[in-house]
């Protein structure tokens, strides 16, 4: 009788197939996970059962633990038409590059006059910076005119987007478009503070405003 | 493992030629396997999907463009009083100390953010549209009625002069998570009518002897 070879089993494994999961998962991660940007604060948001997503076109007002007032808007075209008014109206000059770096930025809380070095700060810096917030009290209401120019701007980048939407043959609701006003308050945050940021959207009769909130699993 | 075969010196010209060929087609994938899962890893830590949630609220527009009215009709109402984790809240009208109604003057109750205290408040108050709610959801399910038929209804339901309308007022020390957990329960009880105003100076006077 013929012995049996006993065929040599080599201990490596083809890893090939492997290899082909572990990167096909990670190029779909890697396309898949959204970076936020950083913030200057951190907001710790309540909870609630809603389950709307956040808007595409959004006015973001943050009002943190201490009643700091920081801005923020999506539509970058919409900021950068935004910037120009507001420094056409208190005469705060911004080069381009500021500009442009303006138009990528996520929220700030400082006073006009500080906003040029604000901007041309690293995001670290930012981070560490004491400021105040934005103010708004009734001799010296920055926010109510970042609220109102920046309705104004995304207004037009909106209705810009809606035509878009239109030209490609989509029958578009308009109110999608609109801008959507947003507040990002602190759990531990008094309610006065927002009350009184509250109060500068109703001054410009802007009545309808989104709390964002994480979520939450709604009781049966 | 497998291993590139190294060049030895020429060697195995007649004994490791079947050798050389077989070893040179693998490549070890270690490194590059742990390089991908460590990668993979490390995704799947950062990465968030959910995109915040919003809920959206409309506060009523501002008292000078509207007729003042002293006490508007409200028949069917209940007021919550927030201050720093506690609720109070009274039912229907409001009567001050010196303006008393028909059963004196208004006297605050007390209630907690529990499933037992405001949730079930809300839904005895609030039966009408949770009755209603109900059978609309049966008929949905049944498919007797379509889905923009059944949205239309509830806000109906929410509308009707018998559905509980919530004032929401708060004082100075109630933190923003009492007001959107206030809130939170309101549409968790489908209260259609939710109106946060300021408080009186009066009502303020009533919460701050409740605190002490």
């Amino acid at each position: 009788m013929p012995k049996i070879k006993m065929p040599k089993s080599s201990p490596s494994i083809d890893m090939t197939p492997m290899v082909d999961l572990a990167f096909l998962l990670v190029t779909f991660f890697m396309l898949a996970a959204s970076f936020r940007s950083s913030e200057p604060v951190e907001v710790d948001v309540p909870s609630s059962i809603s389950d709307k997503i956040i808007p595409e076109n959004v006015v973001l007002v943050t009002i943190d633990r201490g009643g700091r007032v920081f801005f923020n808007m999506s539509d970058p075209e919409a900021r950068r038409e935004l910037l120009m008014n507001m420094a056409g109206k208190y005469k705060v000059g911004f080069s381009d590059e500021q500009i442009s770096k303006f138009t990528f930025m996520s929220s700030f809380g400082c006073t006009m006059q500080e906003l040029p070095a604000y901007i041309d700060m690293p995001a670290e810096a930012r981070k560490n910076l004491n400021t105040k917030g934005i103010p708004f009290d009734s001799t010296n209401n920055q926010l109510r005119d970042w609220i109102n120019f920046g309705n104004m701007a995304a207004l037009n980048s909106g209705r810009t987007s809606f035509e878009e939407a239109k030209m490609k043959g989509d029958s578009p609701d308009p109110n999608d478009f609109k801008p959507k006003f947003t507040l990002r308050v602190d759990n531990k945050a008094l309610y006065v503070h927002a009350q009184n940021v509250i109060n500068v959207f109703r001054d410009l009769d802007l009545n309808n405003l989104n709390f964002i909130t994480s979520m939450e699993m709604a009781p049966l | 493992m497998a291993e590139i075969a190294e060049g030895g010196g020429g060697g195995g010209h007649n004994k490791g030629k079947k050798r050389a060929k077989k070893s040179s087609t693998r490549v070890d994938m270690t490194p590059m396997v742990d390089l991908a899962f460590l990668l993979l890893t490390f995704f799947v830590l950062t990465s968030t999907f959910s995109k915040p949630k919003v809920m959206s609220l409309v506060y009523p527009a501002k008292p000078e463009d509207i007729v003042p009215e002293e006490q508007p009709k409200i028949n069917n109402a209940i007021t919550f009083l927030l201050s720093e984790d506690k609720i109070f809240y009274y039912s229907g009208q409001y009567y001050p100390k010196n303006a008393p109604g028909p059963k004196g003057p208004t006297v605050l109750e007390e209630t907690d953010f529990s499933a037992k205290g405001i949730r079930k408040l809300l839904a005895d108050r609030n039966a009408y549209v949770l009755k209603g709610k109900e059978g609309l959801d049966k008929k949905l399910k049944s498919k007797q009625i379509q889905d923009s038929t059944y949205l239309r209804m509830l806000i109906d339901f929410k509308k009707d002069p018998d559905a509980l309308k919530v004032l929401v007022k708060t004082d100075d020390k109630a933190t923003c998570k009492n007001f959107i957990d206030l809130i939170d329960e309101l549409k968790i009880a489908e209260i259609g009518v939710i109106a946060p105003v300021d408080i009186l100076a009066s009502e303020l006077e009533l919460v701050k002897e409740k605190v002490k």
